[in-house]
């Protein structure tokens, strides 16, 4: 039942990004100038228009585009000249690794930084560490990545500075985590990806475990005489977790859909270089779909985020079989 | 046990693809990638460029711009018969599945890229037909005569027809069917390199043709190629820095000196056939993108006191850091047609143009509002922001308005502006190409650029019989006709030509090219 009407919330999310993204993308640029090049002629030109049905008034066009999409066709590349799924599926991989690779390394760093900032504020390794982390809130993402490719690809020649390695293919999944060069190109792009998340989820958890620990459940297992470590991860970590859950579940979300910064810096083949490019050649149907799909993607996540509290917070699953 | 066989698959793989990185491989990097590896679907010179390692053309040109033969040997007008040419073609060329090359693949490739859905098919406007003659010998036939037909083939590669036949791939992506076309993810050329894959916007991977016809003629030093495309210039510079590419096509201007100070990395500049410019809406009544009485750019002392505003050796010095050549006229130095005269420098005279301002009747100024990109030309959008000042000392307040390419210049072309930035580069290597796009008037299929909107029919008529002048000399005298209006109206405001900066590996000698394009069998790789 509560899946059920998330469910039907989540369709005019949908049908308004559409409508927005189609419509933001149809009136700048013109894929048919991209197209045709500079040597076209106005005949030229009016007759792609009419090919590519941009000649028919804006509500036609996006009638057309959504009864299309429920048919599982979301057009044709006017950049590449192939079908926008397959493209998009083609490099969903790469973007997936890295988002997933990268938020792995965010949630566990960051919570293992944050207990501990929270625990002994006063140690130096704290002040580092909270230190460290206004640079990681304030630097701007490519600055970050370019910095990290002077260091590790320019002067210790240790990491490649773009691409993604040798990959491997497993049915239509292509992985680069199977290679050495894969992991060796994912490493990079995963830290600067990585770094702004950490910093997030650090000073988040800091602040709830800071207040969890004056709050009188942890006073009375402290005065009940049960061990530190039971106490600090036990009682007081499970509980900052329900809006860390949410905030690093809504990150883990702008992690794919955002890697745009982080895939041009480092020519990481993934859907926000395809995606980047897309908007240069003004390819509305790849661009349209892209941000569908960021859509979905994000419908589905707060989805999953829900049906983690009740996992962590029994509470709600009370409050739920009472009603 | 997961840990285990993940560790296995990880050292087969490098056992596989960890070979000694020879100097062999060209590890090859530009800002973008090829659009397609169908070579009639898009005319652009990325694409050309990469696709030009597997096709081959008819004729070509050399680093210095100069024609030379590839698959034809010998060319020219039919003596009897003006509107018909000739071409000899090179005996013994296969293409890669080992099919010989024949008359017959000429005359389907010019069809092909005849075709509705062919982006090459303009260049061959005046191509009425063709004929194999012999299996070595194809005739033109043109409408009327076509005195500079071979100057459009530079570009039109050869395919084969059995292959394209037998994959349905006899015209280039139809988008009208939404269908997939086998021949821009494939090829089969006759080229020195053949695919071995493509991965879009990633990798493209090519190595040597065992069968190709010039094996004892090129230095063929490269036996693998690996192109990349590499978007942030940060990342291009540093991977060439890191070893991880050994050229780099696209330098960017501010990288210039740190790479030649490099030890190991040889950097050579030279200037591309590529004009900057700005372009200001004259035929329009008012000044639709600015604020001023009537249209000022309508009145020719205006656009005379803006050109004698602007100091082009400044914009060089400063935001060029030196790589540029100041132009006095659109025209490139390496096109028929250019004088000395024309490229001359307008001296800078800010009393005279200030005095020219308040003849025609600006003298307290106007506003107007400059479409300027960011990512066509080099630095483009600083060059726009050096004009805002510049404009400012004679009254003109210049606002900028700066998009990506892709979405300015779809404005531009529709002629949705009163005052812009353009680049051109003029494949052609004639001044013709020039007017026919940027000069003659939005009418007769022409004038597709022509957003400064300029009126004038004789001009117009001069232009249009470029086109059929089968005497040279005449034609030429034309040329310098319209050249003189084109300078003395001022109709647009040259600002120079791009250089062009590529960076290698110390041990590769790879030349300018002025058309910025690339012939890796000509490669050679020193020890």
């Amino acid at each position: 039942m509560f899946l059920l009407r998330r469910l039907l919330q989540a369709i005019p999310v949908l049908l308004v990004t559409a409508f927005l993204s189609f419509a933001a993308f149809r009136f700048i640029g013109d894929p048919v100038q991209s197209m045709l090049g500079q040597d076209a002629t106005a005949a030229d030109r009016a007759e792609l228009m009419a090919a590519l049905g941009l000649d028919q008034p804006f509500p036609v066009q996006f009638w057309n585009f959504i009864v299309n999409v429920l048919h599982g066709d979301f057009g044709f590349s006017t950049r590449i000249g192939q079908p926008v799924l397959g493209l998009i599926l083609d490099r969903l991989p790469a973007t997936l690794e890295l988002a997933v690779l990268s938020f792995v390394v965010a949630l566990a760093l960051g919570m293992i930084l944050g207990v501990t900032t929270a625990l002994k504020p006063q140690s130096w390794i704290s002040r580092t560490v909270m230190a460290g982390s206004l640079i990681g809130v304030s630097l701007p993402n490519f600055l970050i990545g370019i910095g990290l490719i002077y260091v590790f690809s320019v002067q210790l020649g240790w990491l490649p500075a773009f691409g993604r390695g040798e990959t491997v293919q497993i049915g239509w999944w292509s992985t680069g985590l199977l290679t050495v060069s894969g992991w060796k190109a994912i490493l990079l792009p995963a830290i600067s990806l990585s770094l702004f998340q950490v910093t997030l989820i650090l000073r988040l958890v800091r602040a709830e475990m800071t207040e969890v620990l004056h709050s009188d459940h942890i006073r009375f297992a402290r005065a009940r005489g049960l061990p530190d470590r039971m106490v600090n991860f036990r009682y007081a970590l499970k509980n900052t977790l329900v809006p860390v859950i949410t905030v690093s579940g809504l990150q883990l979300g702008s992690i794919i859909a955002f890697a745009v910064v982080t895939e041009t810096v480092f020519q990481w083949p993934g859907i926000g270089l395809l995606f980047i490019n897309s908007v240069n050649f003004s390819d509305v149907p790849i661009m349209a779909t892209y941000l569908l799909l960021t859509a979905v993607l994000f419908v589905v996540i707060n989805l999953i985020v829900d049906l983690l509290y009740y996992l962590f917070d029994p509470r709600l699953r009370v409050k739920a079989a009472g009603r | 046990m997961q840990m285990k066989t993940m560790l296995c698959a990880s050292a087969l793989a490098l056992a596989t693809v960890a070979g000694p990185l020879s100097a062999e491989t060209l590890r090859w990097a530009r800002t973008s990638d090829t659009q397609t590896l169908d070579p009639h679907a898009y005319n652009e010179g990325f694409t050309h460029t990469v696709n030009r390692q597997m096709y081959e053309t008819l004729v070509e040109r050399d680093d210095e711009g100069q024609l030379q033969p590839v698959l034809a040997t010998e060319w020219g007008m039919l003596d009897d018969d003006p509107s018909t040419w000739e071409f000899k073609l090179r005996d013994g060329v296969t293409f890669h599945d080992g099919t010989p090359f024949e008359a017959d693949d000429v005359v389907f490739s010019i069809e092909r890229a005849k075709s509705e859905t062919s982006n090459m098919r303009s260049l061959l406007a005046a191509v009425e037909s063709v004929e194999a003659v012999d299996p070595l010998t194809v005739r033109f036939h043109t409408t009327g005569v076509s005195p500079l037909l071979v100057n459009n083939l530079v570009n039109v590669m050869i395919m084969n027809r059995e292959w394209a036949v037998a994959n349905g791939t006899e015209t280039p992506v139809n988008y009208k069917e939404g269908e997939e076309s086998y021949a821009s993810l494939h090829e089969n050329g006759t080229g020195a390199y053949t695919l071995v894959s493509r991965v879009p916007d990633s990798k493209t991977e090519m190595e040597a043709y065992a069968g190709y016809w010039g094996k004892d003629l090129f230095p063929l030093d490269i036996d693998r190629i690996v192109y990349t495309p590499i978007q942030s210039a940060a990342t291009r510079v540093s991977a060439l820095l890191s070893g991880d590419i050994n050229f780099l096509q696209d330098v960017p201007a501010q990288d210039i000196q740190r790479l030649e100070q490099t030890p190991g990395i040889t950097v050579v500049t030279g200037p591309e056939n590529r004009t900057i410019f700005f372009g200001m809406n004259i035929g329009d009544e008012t000044l639709t993108h600015g604020e001023a009485e009537g249209n000022p750019f309508a009145d020719v002392r205006v656009r005379r006191a803006m050109n004698m505003a602007i100091d082009r050796n400044v914009i060089s010095k400063v935001v060029m850091r030196g790589q540029s050549q100041p132009q006095g006229t659109i025209a490139p130095p390496f096109i028929n047609g250019y004088t000395d005269e024309m490229g001359a420098l307008p001296a800078v005279d800010l009393e005279g143009a200030k005095a020219l301002m308040a003849e025609a009747g600006y003298g307290e100024g106007f506003s107007v509002t400059l479409q300027c990109t960011n990512d066509a030309f080099v630095n483009e959008e600083a060059i726009c922001q050096s004009l805002v000042g510049m404009l400012a000392r004679i009254g003109i307040d210049v606002r900028l308005d700066v998009q990506p390419g892709g979405v300015q210049f779809a404005t531009i072309a529709k002629g949705d502006t009163s005052f812009y930035v353009m680049g051109w580069g003029v494949s052609t290597f004639d001044s013709q190409y020039m007017f026919d796009n940027l000069v003659h008037s939005r009418s007769n299929g022409r004038g597709a650029w022509a957003s400064i909107n300029y009126q004038n029919a004789d001009l117009d008529a001069k232009i249009e019989s470029l086109g059929t002048e089968g005497d040279l000399d005449k034609r030429n005298e034309t040329i310098a006709e319209i050249w003189k209006v084109v300078q003395d109206e001022v109709l647009y405001l040259p600002i120079h030509l791009q250089m062009l900066a590529r960076a290698m590996s110390d041990n590769l000698v790879i030349p300018a090219n002025v058309g910025n394009s690339v012939s890796v069998k000509k490669i050679e790789v020193k020890d």
